[in-house]
């Protein structure tokens, strides 16, 4: 399975400042290995983020994301002990959820 | 003294290795552009404090932590519960930022690495040529070590570099570090401190820190263990000297070599009293 995700959650104001890492290789597909023959595709096709038990984003990605992903959002609505919950799945058919408050 | 440099030295000859292809370094003073070049500099940090935030390296100290508290090798046994770094057994914080420092049980000086490389081999049983067989980071791999090291560094995050010199091996230890640092030899007559011994100096875009002022010699140790944005790799001190003698087209040090302890003990000795940010991210 794959390694945790670090996400951080903040109120800043009446906004919410959430930001996860991702533990992923993000092969592209289109490099070659030492001998010449192409690595195969594995990135991080889809992801969702739900706050307080509502979807907030669904969203799709290919292989221009960095190896080891950092993304951020910003949030209007939610409020501090919320729980965030972020999903990806990529290529492969592996995946991850993890949790994180709201702080 | 001369002649324990020059044995050293023979060592690593014998596991030469050359790097061919690599570019050639070219070294110019730059006296004039001293200004331009703080603002550049200022820019580089502001840019990299803002990368901070979100390290990756935080990924590799997970893993670390994982590492270190389980039962492994042929002897299970978890490095927690065996492996003093100085401190006490299992005693992490600080503990990075008071390395290389004398160990009485292997009665030498190791730095990090080397230490947390002799729990493994002693404690847990692991193999030493195992070990060596790949010791650095590349594509989607990550030698253990490296995730241990950078999981003992996050604990001394903050910390102001506190490196013992009390020990008469700890202080003979910086003493041929000092001398391994100005040994001029190889196809190019070089030394460290013909690029990082003095001011003003660059390769390239690259200012280089003069390694034998206090705050020169922080700015080669701050930010290490460090994640490689180039290719996403975790890499630590050990790759970063290892790299400046093949870019001197000197030989390349044997694994946790005790000539690169001594480089690190004249690095962070001299760095001393100045604060650690912990692991970093490099361009």
């Amino acid at each position: 399975m794959a390694d945790p995700m670090k996400i951080r959650a903040q109120m800043k104001g009446d906004i919410a400042e959430i930001r996860v890492l991702m533990s992923h290789p993000m092969e592209t597909g289109q490099r070659k290995d030492s001998n010449g023959k192409i690595i195969p595709a594995h990135h991080i096709t889809s992801i969702t983020v739900d706050v307080g038990g509502k979807r907030i984003i669904q969203g799709q990605t290919g292989p221009a994301v960095s190896r080891n992903p950092v993304f951020g959002f910003k949030v209007k609505g939610p409020k501090a002990g919320d729980k965030v919950v972020i999903h990806w799945e990529d290529n492969k058919g592996d995946k991850r959820t993890d949790e994180a408050t709201i702080s | 003294m001369k002649k324990r440099i020059g044995a050293l030295m023979a060592v690593m000859a014998m596991s030469a290795a050359f790097a061919a292809h690599a570019q050639q370094p070219v070294k110019k003073a730059a006296p004039n552009a001293a200004g331009a070049t703080d603002a550049t500099t200022a820019d580089f940090e502001k840019f990299r404090d803002v990368l901070e935030e979100d390290n990756p390296a935080e990924l590799f100290e997970a893993r670390g932590e994982e590492l270190w508290k389980a039962k492994r090798g042929p002897h299970n046994v978890s490095l927690a519960e065996t492996c003093d770094l100085g401190l006490g057994v299992g005693k992490l914080k600080g503990a990075y930022v008071q390395l290389p420092r004398y160990f009485a049980d292997a009665d030498a000086v190791m730095d990090a690495e080397r230490r947390i490389a002799y729990c493994m081999v002693k404690h847990q049983g692991f193999k030493a040529e195992d070990l060596a067989k790949k010791p650095f980071s590349s594509g989607n791999y990550t030698p253990e070590l490296v995730s241990l090291t950078t999981y003992v560094a996050g604990h001394s995050r903050k910390m102001k570099f506190a490196v013992p010199q009390k020990h008469p091996k700890e202080k003979e230890t910086y003493q041929i570090g000092k001398e391994i640092f100005a040994y001029r030899a190889g196809p190019w007559d070089f030394s460290c401190s013909t690029c990082h011994g003095q001011e003003g100096m660059r390769i390239r875009t690259q200012n280089l820190p003069n390694l034998s002022t206090s705050e020169g010699a922080l700015r080669a140790v701050q930010g290490w263990p460090g994640y490689r944005m180039t290719g996403g790799v975790m890499h630590t001190l050990q790759w970063r000297l290892n790299d400046c003698f093949r870019q001197q087209r000197f030989p390349e040090p044997n694994y946790v070599s005790p000539s690169l302890t001594a480089l690190l003990s004249y690095m962070t000795v001299n760095a001393n009293g100045q604060m650690y940010k912990g692991p970093g991210i490099k361009r």
